[in-house]
């Protein structure tokens, strides 16, 4: 492999906007990763920002009805396919190559192609909202049969999220092909890092669901178009089947955006304490035990779909087996801080703010999985209160924490600190007044996906709403720090922090745009 | 944990800032008027304080870590990184608890799907967006019904063009035209279905939700031990009116419920049941134009008994 850099024709860059469209560098598809999800972030952040906007009162003052339903849909699918996984491929990206000591990816072009496919699938699902008849209404989750009553922009919608499942799956390919193929000599299985492992396992998750999604939605698209019966009662066939075909796909990918988020706090968390991580085998176990048992647990989402008793235990049973990998890795967290020296910077302030907010949503999810207790928490504000304080309470804090952990290395500048703890404390205060009342809405009978409510609910959506409000500007603070970072900041040295070990941390500040181009010992 | 206490000022300002709404704040998941109610909400506390304690350990390990093993208290950090001892033993507590847990969650789960021996079988069939409440007989023929749709005064408000105020009902959203009628005291079988898309009958009184799916028939059986108005909505989105179709039961006495029953059934009512009429009926004031059934409306009354 040639050592000299320059030229168009060598290992440089291209020039100019060139550079990025037809980059097969992991660090540049890195970076358009991250960038477009940040894009996606204020854009699923403003349709939240209609949400909350018109639930802060009763009655109708914003929006109507089949609009807030559109934004309701868009907001789910922008921050799942949108936010949290392009954002997660993006940290893949920079560093699965780097931390297992590799050049670059182990198939780069294939690593554009699912970039651009996700843009061409994202821009194609928004542009719905300019057709006819609007975007999607029935929420991210497409029930039949009411999908079958949308408009003709249904058809690209689906199309849409079949670019963005091709996308998933060629990334995870890609993914798992580099860490089998291209770990550096003496970088054993069981010697990677702990973020690699968590992207390793989340790999086969993707791979194992999205086809399943295309297979479902595309049952969906020949009811809708093509006169078939597979969820039409009317024709023999069942509503209930595309609830199973869903959440098949569903709850696995729930897995998807919270496991690399478990493998950035192992990262994070060790650094900061001092201190290698506690029990890395049982951490790894947890990891490919929770998908694995992911598989298992899909009909939790329909204990109220009336199926059969033996059915409702079994999952029941299953749903909350997954709390005991997941307390391990927990416990495990704070039995890696537990006699460090701790210090608190931004990356270690998002991290411990991630074990306390994610274990909220833990403590809720063993609830519910409880049958007879989700009978009244099934669909209720409880719910949005359970999957936002695990997504937004848990991967975002994780993927805040990331950034800061990681931006000296990718761009050799350090961040404003202060910034970044007002940006920590904002968020994580605002995060609980925006979520923390929704769990007494949805005890108290207020159900989800609904633009209006009785008057008895007001006090605490209003709480909430101006707890949205507050979380949506911290995240303004974010972006400037970001920015700036990029452009100019303090000199960051290689190691960055005086507690990190991993090959990223021996390669200089920023890394330059080819690493590793001889494998490095790993002893 | 500091910052989980860093919310509580401005949660508790903002809740003592409105003073006369603090009385109406409801912050936990009623206890209902129904058996299975009253076993699912001692299941959600019992779960509920289990998460508690597990939240005292967990955050408090973690609180005192935090506190104690700073880098300005600890210069220099431990390096173990390993305790089979301590591995095994936060494996196995979890999973014990998980069993105390799965124990009572699966006897409650068996006494909800009991649906022997019922007095009464209504079926309740949601619409885009209403519910239509249909009594039935021994052999499961409907004998009386309506539809329940939203009040007017919520409809006449509920508009955004030009916006309305909806605090000039207090009811808003949570009143209907004809609310269905139920028998205290009764064990009554509600047969939970649908005519067009997938919406869910969810009275938090009634100890929970079933989803009302087409082509399909769900089951739900409550026993209401007091008189009384009991408000729901639907809880599945199904379009645009998904928040307009709330559900209204009213629990009466039984000789009340049976005459009201007897004389729709044989057109002596000026139709549905409002409202009002509801309410009188719950206070076991039964209209003189319901008394006096004769004895072919008791033989009708006795037909629902099953």
């Amino acid at each position: 492999m040639s050592t000299e850099a320059t030229t168009v024709h060598g290992h440089g860059p291209a020039p100019g906007i060139m550079r990025w469209i037809t980059t097969t560098n992991h660090k540049d598809i890195g970076t358009l990763y991250l960038t477009f999800s940040f894009i996606m972030l204020f854009v699923g952040g403003a349709m939240a920002m209609v949400i909350r906007s018109e639930l802060a009162q009763p009655g109708l003052q914003i929006v109507n009805p089949d609009f807030f339903n559109q934004m309701m849909t868009l907001h789910g699918l922008v921050m799942i396919f949108g936010v949290l996984m392009p954002a997660l491929v993006g940290f893949a990206n920079w560093l699965v190559p780097m931390q297992v000591g590799a050049p670059d990816m182990a198939l780069p072009r294939l690593n554009n192609w699912s970039f651009w496919l996700l843009v061409a699938g994202m821009s194609m699902l928004l542009s719905t909202l300019l057709m006819p008849g609007g975007a999607m209404e029935m929420g991210w989750t497409m029930y039949a049969p009411q999908s079958l009553q949308t408009p003709f922009s249904f058809a690209f919608s689906i199309f849409s999220i079949h670019l963005m499942g091709i996308s998933s799956i060629l990334g995870s390919i890609n993914i798992i092909a580099t860490i089998l193929n291209l770990r550096a000599p003496g970088m054993k299985l069981l010697k990677m890092p702990l973020f690699c492992w968590s992207w390793f396992v989340t790999a086969f998750l993707l791979i194992v669901i999205m086809p399943v999604l295309a297979g479902g939605v595309t049952m969906l698209l020949f009811d809708r178009f093509f006169g078939t019966s597979f969820f039409d009662a009317a024709g023999g066939g069942s509503p209930v089947l595309f609830q199973h075909v869903f959440w098949f796909f569903g709850h696995p990918e729930v897995y998807v955006m919270i496991l690399p988020a478990f493998g950035i706090i192992s990262e994070i968390i060790p650094t900061f304490s001092r201190k290698p991580i506690f029990g890395y085998t049982a951490m790894v176990y947890a990891l490919a035990c929770i998908s694995f048992i992911s598989f298992a647990v899909w009909a939790h989402h329909m204990f109220t779909s009336g199926m059969p008793t033996a059915a409702n235990l079994f999952f029941m049973y299953a749903s909350m087996l997954i709390a005991v990998p997941t307390g391990i890795k927990i416990f495990n967290w704070i039995a890696t801080m537990w006699r460090g020296s701790l210090t608190f910077e931004t990356p270690m302030l998002f991290a411990t703010g991630f074990i306390v907010t994610f274990t909220i949503g833990g403590f809720t999810g063993v609830m519910m999985a409880l049958v007879p207790a989700d009978f009244q928490y099934h669909n209720s504000y409880f719910i949005v209160a359970h999957f936002h304080y695990v997504l937004a309470g848990g991967t975002l804090m994780a993927l805040f924490g990331g950034i800061y952990y990681w931006l000296p290395k990718w761009t050799g500048h350090m961040y404003l600190e202060r910034l970044g703890k007002t940006h920590f404390w904002l968020t994580i205060i605002s995060l609980n007044v925006l979520f923390f009342p929704q769990h007494f809405l949805g005890l108290a009978g207020m159900p989800r996906r609904v633009p209006d409510y009785a008057l008895q609910f007001t006090d605490f959506n209003l709480i909430s709403s101006i707890g949205a409000f507050v979380f949506g500007a911290s995240q303004l603070l974010f972006l400037y720090n970001v920015v700036r970072t990029v452009h100019r900041g303090k000199q960051a040295t290689d190691r960055v922090w005086e507690g990190a070990h991993g090959l990223e941390w021996t390669v200089p500040s920023p890394a330059p745009y080819h690493t590793f181009q001889e494998a490095p010992d790993v002893k | 944990m500091t910052r989980k206490l860093a919310v509580l000022p401005i949660l508790c300002a903002a809740l003592f800032a409105a003073p006369a709404a603090w009385a109406d704040l409801q912050f936990n998941m009623p206890r209902g008027v129904t058996p299975i109610s009253h076993q699912i909400y001692d299941l959600h506390m019992f779960a509920f304080w289990m998460m508690v304690g597990l939240g005292v350990v967990v955050y408090g390990g973690l609180m005192w870590t935090v506190i104690f093993h700073r880098r300005s208290r600890r210069k220099k950090a431990s390096q173990f990184h390993e305790n089979a001892k301590v591995e095994i033993v936060w494996t196995t507590l979890p999973f014990l608890i998980l069993v105390a847990l799965a124990i009572p969650a699966s006897i409650v789960l068996v006494n909800t799907q009991n649906f022997h021996n019922s007095d009464l079988k209504v079926q309740v069939t949601g619409y885009q967006w209403l519910w239509q409440y249909e009594y039935l007989d021994k052999k499961a023929e409907p004998v009386y019904g309506f539809y329940s749709r939203l009040s007017l005064a919520s409809l006449k408000r509920m508009s955004i063009d030009p916006p309305k105020s909806p605090w000039t009902d207090p009811h808003y959203l949570w009143d209907v035209n004809h609310p269905m009628i139920v028998p205290v005291h009764k064990k009554v079988l509600l047969l939970i279905t649908s005519g067009d898309v997938i919406h869910s009958f969810w009275v938090t009184e009634f100890g929970g939700q079933v989803d009302a799916i087409p082509g399909r028939i769900t089951q739900w059986w409550i026993n209401v031990q007091k008189p009384g108005i009991y408000r729901g909505v639907c809880n599945q989105i199904c379009g645009g009116g998904h928040a307009y179709m709330p559900v209204v039961v009213v629990a009466v006495p039984q000789d009340a419920f049976y005459r009201w029953l007897a004389a729709s059934r044989a057109g002596r009512t000026s139709g549905p049941p409002t409202m009002a009429q509801a309410k009188a009926l719950m206070h076991g004031n039964v209209p003189l134009a319901l008394n006096g059934a004769s004895s072919s409306e008791k033989r009708l009354a006795s037909e629902v008994k099953s």
